[in-house]
């Protein structure tokens, strides 16, 4: 930092020059700066991965990649044999589906976005299954039953949608995403995908679907996460929506 | 002083109040860099889950941390060798810019260049890790934009941090004396006179030459 200077002059300061304090201090103002930009370089650095090398995504930070959470120790497991889906509640016939009934069903393709409410947002998943209204139907939906209620053979991930929601033609009971069975840290082999909500609607590891009804708030909402948890429209955020 | 026989075999290079900052922030940042990798990377974070435990524990230690940093204030040996790291002199960059920085040519004091970039990068670097996770914990108090920003800085100094705090680690490794020092708060003169001869002239005088 300090020039060796000329021989006239050449008097170093007895105890040097504070370094350390110039780094400490520029590291809190490139802080500060990268604070206030973060937003604009993350959707950068999030484009070049994407664009130049795609399996960076799940390495490196805030790329681009899916980040997993879990509310159980591990990911649960499964036999795909006799994993069942239960439909039950306020139906006229109780329904559970093996793997393959679900195969059987009406296959439908999404192609969306899944955006995190922790800010985090993956563009463009291609996901695949059946409507949940499809599999509503197979069951017969009684008069009462306004609001569906969502298990997880982890035996603690709930979730909740009313009636209405759970009838668009976006939410899926998805079984494979980009084009392969769903893994296992994404909530194999069925899950939920509610394309215009935050993802912890989706849940994962799904078992059972009980229509009821009222809404009963799911594990996340019980934490004082939003119901009714449309993106960009909820939990105190502004994200684009995914429509 | 040129008594060689009344000098002790070693001397003091920390005292006791810096190494427990030492060793309650180390073992603080292991935890913290631990739970990171849970929180971070899928695979590893799949075979722990629970990942509201694993996020809280991330959160205490990360407060914390504050704890031993701001006790530490009170030490004067660590304020002392806080000045010295702080401070750098002409020497220090010529030691860094030399190939043969080890052969004792450029004088170096208690803490060499390399020590002192170290500090000065790691306290940069755990208030800003500290006051940007602040902002992630307190995140509704924070628009999106901002915490959105707070992550980004985040999850990016960490990873330059633990590159850092590895080399820290691969360094001490390659020195026993020097975790000796660390362990026991003395060092032995002969290891202070080839590693930080000017340090070592300053405790004990001119090295003896029989």
């Amino acid at each position: 930092m300090v020039p060796m200077s000329d021989p006239d002059t050449d008097v170093e300061p007895p105890r040097g020059t504070p370094v350390g304090r110039r780094i400490v201090l520029g590291m809190l103002g490139l802080g500060a700066v990268g604070v206030a930009t973060g937003r604009w370089l993350s959707d950068g650095v999030t484009e070049v991965v994407a664009s130049t090398a795609p399996g960076l995504a799940n390495v490196l930070p805030a790329t681009g990649g899916f980040r997993i959470y879990t509310v159980t120790s591990g990911y649960p497991e499964y036999d795909p044999a006799t994993y069942r889906l239960a439909v039950n509640g306020l139906v006229r016939d109780e329904l559970s589906l093996s793997l393959t009934d679900l195969a059987a069903l009406p296959q439908t393709g999404i192609t969306k976005d899944f955006q995190c409410v922790t800010g985090w947002r993956v563009a463009n998943v291609p996901w695949s299954g059946v409507l949940l209204r499809d599999v509503l139907d197979a069951a017969g939906v009684e008069p009462a039953g306004a609001a569906l209620h969502f298990t997880s053979f982890d035996g603690v991930y709930t979730e909740s949608l009313t009636m209405e929601q759970g009838m668009a033609p976006d939410v899926l009971v998805a079984t494979s995403m980009f084009g392969a069975p769903i893994q296992e840290k994404h909530g194999a082999p069925v899950r939920l995908y509610v394309v215009p909500m935050y993802g912890y609607k989706s849940l994962k590891w799904l078992s059972g679907i009980e229509v009821v009804r009222d809404v009963i708030p799911g594990y996340w909402e019980q934490l004082g996460y939003d119901v009714d948890a449309y993106v960009g429209a909820s939990n105190g955020r502004s994200d684009d929506p995914v429509v | 002083m040129t008594l060689s026989s009344d000098r002790p075999a070693s001397f003091v290079r920390f005292s006791t109040a810096e190494r427990w900052v030492h060793r309650t922030l180390g073992i603080l940042i292991l935890i913290l860099i631990a739970t990171a990798a849970l929180l971070f990377i899928p695979d590893l974070g799949g075979l722990v889950g629970n990942r509201q435990t694993v996020r809280m524990i991330h959160e205490i230690a990360g407060f914390v941390l504050l704890i031993p940093l701001l006790l530490a204030l009170l030490s004067r040996a660590f304020r002392d060798d806080a000045g010295r790291l702080n401070r750098f002199r002409p020497t220090d960059w010529q030691w860094l810019r030399s190939r043969d920085r080890r052969s004792g040519r450029i004088p170096v004091g208690k803490f060499n260049a390399g020590q002192k970039l170290n500090a000065a990068f790691s306290l940069g670097a755990i208030l800003v890790l500290f006051l940007t996770g602040t902002m992630m914990f307190f995140s509704s108090y924070f628009p999106d934009a901002l915490r959105t920003g707070a992550t980004f800085v985040h999850d990016w100094l960490s990873l330059a941090f633990i590159v850092v705090v590895v080399g820290h680690i691969y360094m001490a490794f390659n020195d026993a004396t020097a975790r000796l020092g660390m362990r026991t708060g003395s060092v032995p003169e002969s290891w202070a006179r080839r590693e930080h001869g000017e340090w070592a002239t300053e405790e004990l005088g001119s090295p003896v030459v029989d």
